[in-house]
């Protein structure tokens, strides 16, 4: 089970670090070495995007690396063969990250059978709010598998409550309005958020959205108990190159 | 939201998170506006004053002559303000806007009169405007950036995707997530998550119910067919729904592009080349590979060059209620020359599409037949494409004459 997985891992750290790539950019070969230098590195978990055309939540960076994946001729098989390679060499959970109309088109519960023998741990589906994926959550459940909701600076207790009732594993909170990729302000405001988001449910909450460097990870430390870094590390790789992500990632928790 | 807008599976609202409080404060703001009797006057009452409602229903007797066959009457949308029936939609969206108390305004469009529809709206409501218009768009419809700018509205052009409507949509909502608390998004068409295609629906009822009014007047009795161009398809449920109880046949015709074994078109309903997926918030028949990534399409109307359709069409196409086809881009183009040359009307290029599909029938019913067409929107503003089409050289003569003016 994630839950357990990340709660005796809590044990031994103080926070955790969950990292995202797109599959398939720059390429995918580049994507397997991204992953090695991040494990190494000391990542908890990992979300691996299966890249779509239409990625509404996502900013600029991560947009254009589903463009950029797609154009080179990423396929959804592609990227089950990548997790499965992943999952037979690193030992850490990794989940897929997709938006629905991936899941639906594969068929939902196909999908969800094929991450739970390639070995996947959950999913995150961001246009897929629980009133629209009872299909998902079943077919999650009935593989053992964590359908990660989300919670938002807009989303009421009364609603973050029920949000925490179809999922598993952990939450994923949302810094601020906004898609990925632009900068968040770790203010007072947010720090209420924060407490709201804890006092909503017993799961493990992780927080994602412009962290990108080390200040950002200690704000979070005692607040929460997953940071995602999600497209800072496309810039790094982009800027300095894959040998440049290990170094990047150790530094965040030093 | 408890209601999610399905119509036999197709719709629903599949929003990020961020969103769903603003979604739950816009359904309660249409509610509200719907079940108040009043909003429909206030609604009825500018849509006659700053746009020129109720638009006519024009007998077309050049073209009942040649054709030969049903009496073909036109539904002057055209004649609205701005040019187009996007005006209803705009309207509509912006006495919600001004109800929830929000000061900005943004919308996608592809051939640009959504947007200038809505620029309009912002300046006569006196909100802040942003609109969304893919990079491809930008170029073939310049002259119409030229007036949203003039209007006011930020002009932003999309250089993401396939750089046209789907992707202005994309960018539009990429704004929306990030600005909810003072911008609403006036969606131009009957997609995209509940409660947009309703709404939008609703506000464009205001074509076919005028039209069903106005036949029964000069006729007596009800059409036989209803053509309307669909590209998100506002324009086609806008007349269509007034008629939905009734014995009348209702046609939807797609943008067929270079033909429907081609590729190259925008045929959700009418081509075997679409399946159901989920995109841009909601479930419909969508142009997508076996992954479930968007295919380019193509039209020489940029209005109808989209991979989606409204929901509301979809389970329409299902249950049979509605019929599609498609026009190939070479006979948009033929209709529209014969029909400003037998009537002296401009339909658009979108609309051009509603008249291809009417003159292959018109001929096959009888003088006691009624034929309805909605002109959706005027083509004389596109005068670059519509010329392009043409292949005109006196203009292309003019145009290079211009652009040296300009470099001396």
């Amino acid at each position: 089970m994630l839950k357990s997985y990340l709660r005796e891992q809590r044990t031994k750290k103080d926070i955790l670090l969950m990292t995202h790539i797109v599959l398939g950019y720059p390429s995918f070969k580049e994507s397997f070495r991204i992953v090695e230098e991040m494990v190494e590195a000391g990542v908890d978990i990992m979300e691996l995007q299966i890249p779509f055309s239409e990625p509404i939540a996502d900013g600029a960076v991560i947009l254009k690396a589903n463009q950029r994946s797609l154009a080179a001729g990423s396929t959804v098989e592609k990227c089950i063969a990548f997790a499965e390679k992943a999952i037979q060499t690193f030992n850490i959970p990794f989940l897929f990250m997709s938006y629905y109309n991936i899941l639906f088109k594969y068929g939902v519960r196909q999908f969800a059978e094929v991450m739970a023998e390639t070995g996947l741990k959950g999913a995150i589906v961001p246009d897929l709010p629980p009133e629209e994926g009872a299909e998902y959550i079943e077919a999650m459940a009935d593989h053992k598998l964590a359908p990660i909701f989300i919670f938002t600076p807009t989303t009421s207790m009364e609603r973050m409550k029920k949000i925490a009732g179809y999922a598993d594993g952990f939450i994923y909170c949302v810094a601020r309005r906004g898609v990925t990729g632009a900068d968040t302000e770790f203010s007072l405001e947010f720090q209420k958020y924060l407490e709201r988001c804890r006092s909503a449910t017993d799961l493990p909450l992780a927080l994602g959205f412009g962290v990108k460097e080390k200040s950002d990870i200690d704000f979070l430390r005692g607040k929460v108990d997953i940071a995602v870094v999600g497209t800072q590390t496309i810039r790094i790789v982009e800027k300095e190159g894959v040998d440049a992500v290990g170094g990047f990632i150790r530094g965040l928790r030093s | 939201m408890d209601n999610r807008g399905y119509y036999d599976g197709f719709g629903g609202a599949f929003i990020p998170e961020i969103l769903v409080a603003t979604f739950d404060e816009l359904v309660d703001a249409y509610m509200d506006a719907k079940a108040d009797s009043g909003f429909w006057r206030e609604y009825e009452q500018i849509m006659s004053s700053y746009s020129c409602r109720p638009t006519p229903l024009t007998f077309a007797g050049n073209l009942t002559e040649h054709f030969g066959g049903a009496k073909i009457y036109i539904k002057r949308e055209d004649l609205n303000h701005t040019g187009a029936h996007k005006a209803n939609n705009v309207m509509g969206q912006g006495l919600l806007v001004k109800r929830m108390g929000k000061k900005r305004v943004i919308a996608e469009t592809g051939a640009g009169q959504h947007g200038v529809a809505t620029a309009t709206m912002a300046a006569r409501f006196g909100f802040n405007c942003t609109i969304y218009m893919g990079e491809v768009d930008v170029e073939r419809q310049r002259p119409n950036v030229f007036w949203m700018e003039r209007l006011g509205a930020e002009v932003i052009p999309v250089k993401e995707g396939t750089r046209i409507l789907k992707d202005a949509i994309n960018e539009a909502f990429r704004d929306w997530v990030t600005n909810m608390d003072t911008t609403h998004y006036v969606l131009g068409t009957a997609c995209g998550p509940h409660p947009f295609p309703e709404m939008v629906t609703y506000f464009q009822s205001i074509i076919g119910k005028e039209a069903r009014k106005q036949i029964l007047e000069l006729e007596g009795v009800l059409p036989k067919r209803v053509y309307a161009c669909v590209g998100g398809g506002s324009n086609a449920m806008g007349i269509f729904s007034d008629f939905m109880d009734d014995p009348v046949e209702l046609v939807g015709v797609e943008a067929g592009g270079e033909g429907l074994e081609s590729s190259r078109h925008a045929s959700r309903l009418s081509s075997k080349d679409a399946s159901i997926g989920v995109a841009q918030g909601y479930k419909t028949y969508f142009l997508q590979d076996d992954d479930g990534q968007m295919k380019e399409t193509h039209s020489i109307a940029a209005g109808l060059d989209y991979v989606g359709v409204s929901p509301i069409l979809s389970h329409l196409k299902e249950t049979g209620r509605v019929r599609f086809e498609a026009a190939m881009d070479h006979e948009v183009v033929d209709a529209l020359s014969f029909t400003i040359r037998k009537e002296g009307l401009i339909p658009a290029l979108e609309s051009s599409h509603a008249f291809v599909q009417a003159f292959k029938e018109a001929s096959e019913l009888s003088g006691d037949d009624i034929l309805i067409i909605n002109q959706s929107g005027r083509g004389d503003k596109d005068i670059f494409t519509v010329a392009d089409a043409f292949k005109d050289p006196g203009w292309e003569k003019f145009i290079i004459k211009k652009a040296e003016g300009y470099n001396a």
